[in-house]
């Protein structure tokens, strides 16, 4: 049996500190350690993205980092978007635009457009096909995808300006 | 009034919340307590004999339960893999499959070595610790050689490499046809191997309880209750002790109805060491083991008038079945019967269907199966008869069209279109794409040496299986109808249980429109339950071929009228009036002429259940039924794409696709045009970009990961511009047909004829799939080298 090695990593705002195997990737970490199951696996290969969350802020997919390189960093997933019940504008607008069918792939695509927007928060269309382009779906085209990100980049914007508080959150 | 407006309503999906906030039940999601993960050793070569397997190195690993091999599960596996008549009933070679390779492997990816450990990273060490001495063997790769004598077989024991071939009409249909047309033109159309690459590859969870016998089997499936069935058979076990539960699936589109080796493997495995057992594949094991779809080759021939006059067709199928005849591989023989399309064949239509074993996974249904064939090859020969006879695309569909009023129409083989305008489709497309401003462009286009070029698909499609009299033959005695049972609690809440399962196509929420529609119910107050073939009807025939809402949702609406029906004579009862004198309207039941007394809904649930009922009433408010349609439906369109063909590098530029579609009345519009989204996508990535292809002399595979099998990303794909017209079905009292294919069955020709369009002016008329850039380029530049 291969070493443990200690890692701590605060993810949606709680740390958590367990004993990891050098090779457990990041993905199997958050699901199977973690039990934050919103996270998918879907090609093994970092072409499909299903498992990207944020690492301090930027989208990674979490299928092709090692657990122990999330050591002293802030993660967020798909199970941290949501605040006190209340959807975040990305979550919402995948809702509002019919932008997922069967759902593997769309906790991936809310966290790259959530470093998307963070980034460009009034993306062109072109911009936000790009900055996608790292995450596969199978179901819809990307069509109500990209209509998605285009309606929360609005949606967000229209909040920034009523609360200008919330700017720092709406990444 | 709110609840009479459900039906045609375009409202959010009810199932979006779980899946964008990360609670969505997929398969690997669950993790019974204790239990053990499988890992399997796979052949790695198309064809070979199994010398030896030595696993003793696996089995000293720490954490490793068991190594078991094709002898071990004897006892507790009993049987052959199922294989459905479908659309041919007579097949000439049929090699029994068992789930796990004893002494031959014949495609790369078969099961030999199950291994079981404590958890993943121990089962796949012990996996790669198995050795398994192998005598490779000469491996079948290609159709045509494959049907020479001399050619090696898929299986050592094998006399003929043909799975089946079966002429549905022959030459002698067409012959006089054929003499007298004063045009003829042919064309070998290639179809392809895809990998239906479902975001969520395929798994299984199994627990087996020896205090009641009791074997629970989760998996993302289409298909639940034949799952329950098929496994049930295989273990020797009656269906009630087997139960079956899919939750969230992501994503299917034909791979995720048959059954599979690791379905049985992970249920015999729990069985055996009594402990739960998953399994959850990868995606290399999907490329390589999920069957596969299309993987077919077409000779097409047409005979016509130089007026543009059809007169007859010949269509030959060349099917590679893979090593095993899949489950509902021969549907895609249906690509025969439909061979005609939305025309008028008055010198009668040809069709033959050879299955051909090859050293490959099995291929099996994926999006349209079989009618995208129908359709890419009509549409195809269609557009090489035009430019041979210099007349438009448009007029030659225009002219051949079966009219209006022609419907019911009986094709060529005894298939009943139930209602279309195809014409009235096709104006609406030629409209939205600007046709004749196009044409004008292309020419001004092609006078600066740039290559436009417009494609038209103009789609049927039979969908909605289907009624019991057609399907009973098909699967071998379960006729494709489908149940719903609907029970109202007593305070009025309902619950509806339906035979179909959804992976993305949003029936918990169309199907609870549906029910409380009928219902009279607050669609809040409605719950649609499947996957569980423990609950509901006896039994259900599951998501494909685009029939769940035609036969399902008509299941939801016959059984909750039953429901209706009941309450009707209960709600009389409580108004002291006669059944007859009393209306069903909006949700409540009042005496006609007084609807200011009424009684709704969930009050006669609640008195359904009390003390006061009507004379020969039984307590309760719930039914259970099953629709048997009387016909399929038939669903049309015309889709038209503009492309720009670089001819320096062979890039194509979608630069506009316009889909108008009809799929009869629509439940929800937001929904429909979802799904059409995604089919497009689909057909569009096989005119361009997706094909699985292997060595031909090794029979290697080699697009085994998503880097090598191209899935188009959101810069390849574009939006489309969607039209709709309407026609009723006539075959179901909602007037509906399907829509879930439609997409598919339409695009890729659409798209493959706008580059042969483009390309004309260098004398191209026919382009393959994928038409990749190297494969365009290729293309153009040997036809530019002619041309000099």
């Amino acid at each position: 049996m291969a070493d443990r090695l200690p890692v701590s990593v605060a993810v949606n705002g709680t740390t958590y500190t367990r004993e990891v195997e050098p090779r457990d990737l990041l993905v199997y970490f958050l699901r199977e350690d973690l039990r934050l199951t919103g996270t998918h696996v879907g090609c093994d290969t970092s072409q499909c993205g299903a498992c990207t969350v944020l690492l301090d802020g930027r989208p990674v997919k979490s299928c092709t980092l090692f657990a122990v390189q999330a050591d002293g960093k802030t993660l967020t997933t798909i199970e941290g978007m949501a605040k006190n019940g209340e959807l975040h504008p990305i979550q919402k607008a995948f809702w509002d635009e019919h932008g997922l069918q069967c759902g593997y792939c769309t906790p991936g695509f809310i966290m790259t457009a959530s470093a998307l927007l963070a980034k460009l928060p009034n993306p062109t269309e072109a911009q936000i096909r790009k900055g996608l382009e790292g995450n596969l779906c199978r179901c819809t085209g990307y069509v109500n995808i990209v209509r998605a990100v285009q309606s929360a980049s609005a949606a967000m914007a229209a909040r920034s300006a009523a609360t200008p508080e919330l700017v720092e959150r709406g990444a | 009034m709110a609840v009479s407006q459900m039906i045609g309503a375009r409202i959010q999906r009810r199932e979006d919340p779980r899946l964008i906030t990360g609670g969505g039940r997929y398969i690997e999601d669950l993790k019974p307590v204790g239990a053990l993960t499988m890992a399997l050793v796979r052949s790695p070569h198309p064809h070979a004999r199994i010398r030896r397997i030595n696993a003793d190195a696996a089995r000293a690993l720490p954490g490793v339960v068991a190594v078991l091999v094709a002898s071990d599960f004897k006892e507790v596996l009993k049987g052959s893999h199922p294989v459905a008549p479908a659309f041919v009933a007579e097949k000439l070679t049929v090699p029994d499959r068992y789930p796990i390779a004893a002494d031959e492997v014949v495609f790369q990816g078969e099961p030999v070595v199950v291994v079981l450990a404590e958890n993943r990273k121990l089962a796949v060490d012990a996996a790669e610790a198995v050795e398994v001495d192998y005598e490779p063997l000469p491996a079948v790769t290609d159709l045509f050689k494959a049907l020479e004598p001399n050619s090696p077989k898929a299986h050592v024991n094998l006399v003929d490499n043909r799975a089946w071939d079966l002429t549905y009409a022959g030459e002698d249909t067409v012959s006089e046809a054929f003499a007298r047309a004063e045009v003829v033109v042919k064309e070998r159309v290639v179809q392809q191997r895809l990998a239906p690459t479902a975001m969520e590859p395929r798994g299984v969870v199994a627990e087996y309880s020896e205090y009641d016998g009791q074997l629970t089997l989760w998996l993302g499936t289409q298909n639940p209750h034949f799952i329950r069935l098929f496994v049930a058979g295989m273990l020797g076990m009656a269906e009630t002790k087997v139960r079956v539960i899919s939750e969230d699936v992501g994503g299917g589109f034909g791979s995720k109805i048959s059954p599979y080796p690791e379905d049985y493997l992970v249920a015999a495995a729990a069985r055996l060491l009594k402990r739960p057992v998953r399994w959850i594949e990868t995606r290399s094991e999907s490329i390589q083991a999920t069957t596969h779809g299309r993987g077919q080759l077409f000779d097409v021939e047409i005979a016509a008038m130089r007026d543009g006059s059809l007169l007859a067709l010949k269509v030959t199928q060349y099917l590679d079945t893979g090593a095993y005849v899949g489950t509902f591989g021969a549907f895609q023989a249906c690509a025969c019967l439909l061979a005609g399309g939305a025309y008028k064949w008055p010198g009668g239509v040809a069709a033959r269907t050879v299955g051909v074993l090859t050293n490959r996974v099995p291929t099996d249904p994926y999006r349209g199966a079989g009618r995208p064939e129908a359709t890419h090859n009509i549409e195809r020969i269609l557009d090489k008869l035009a430019h041979e006879i210099g007349m438009d695309p448009v007029a030659i569909r225009q002219k051949n069209f079966i009219q209006p009023d022609e419907f019911p129409f009986t094709n060529n083989f005894g298939l009943i279109y139930d209602s279309g305008n195809y014409q009235g489709a096709m104006d609406q497309a030629v409209q939205l794409v600007e046709y004749d401003a196009f044409r004008k462009r292309q020419a001004q286009a092609r006078a600066e040496g740039r290559y436009l070029g417009i494609g038209i698909s103009s789609w049927i499609e039979i969908c909605g299986f289907g009624p019991s009299a057609a399907t009973v033959g098909a699967t071998g005695g379960l006729a494709l109808i489908e149940s719903a049972q609907v029970r109202i609690h007593p305070t009025g809440s309902a619950q509806v249980f339906v035979g179909t399962h959804a992976q993305g196509q949003g029936h918990e929420t169309t199907f609870a429109q549906i029910a409380a529609d009928t219902l009279g119910l607050p669609y809040e107050s409605i719950e649609i339950r499947h996957g569980d073939t423990a609950e509901g009807a006896a039994f259900g025939y599951g998501t494909y071929g685009s029939r769940s809402l035609a036969v399902g949702g008509m299941a939801v609406r016959k059984t909750a009228k039953q429901v209706v029906a009941k309450a009707h004579k209960i709600a009389a009862h409580l108004l002291e009036a006669a059944p007859d004198d009393v209306v069903f309207d909006q949700g409540r039941f009042h005496v006609k002429g007084n609807p200011g007394t009424a009684k709704t809904m969930a009050e006669v649930a609640f008195a359904s259940f009390g003390a006061s009922l009507p004379e020969g009433v039984d307590h309760g408010l719930e039914a259970t039924s099953y629709f048997d349609p009387p016909n399929f439906v038939w669903p049309f369109g015309t889709h038209i794409c503009i492309v720009e063909v670089d001819p320096n590098t062979g890039s194509v530029n979608l630069e506009k696709y316009v889909a108008v579609d009809d799929c009869g009345e629509i439940i929800n519009p937001l929904i429909v045009e979802g799904q059409l989204h995604g089919g497009i996508a689909q057909g569009i990535a096989q005119a361009l970009f997706e094909e699985v292809s292997y060595d031909e002399e090794t029979g290697q595979l080699l697009t085994g990961t998503l880097q090598d099998y191209l899935v188009p990303t959101a810069n390849e794909i574009p939006t489309p511009v969607l039209g709709r017209t309407i026609t009723p079905s006539p075959s179901n009292e909602l007037g509906v047909k399907g829509i879930g294919e439609a997409g598919t069955i339409a695009s890729s020709v659409a798209v493959i004829n706008a580059i042969v369009d483009a390309l004309q002016p260098l004398g191209i008329t026919h382009i393959d799939m994928p038409a990749s850039p190297d494969r365009l380029w290729q293309q153009i530049r040997a036809a530019q080298g002619a041309q000099a």
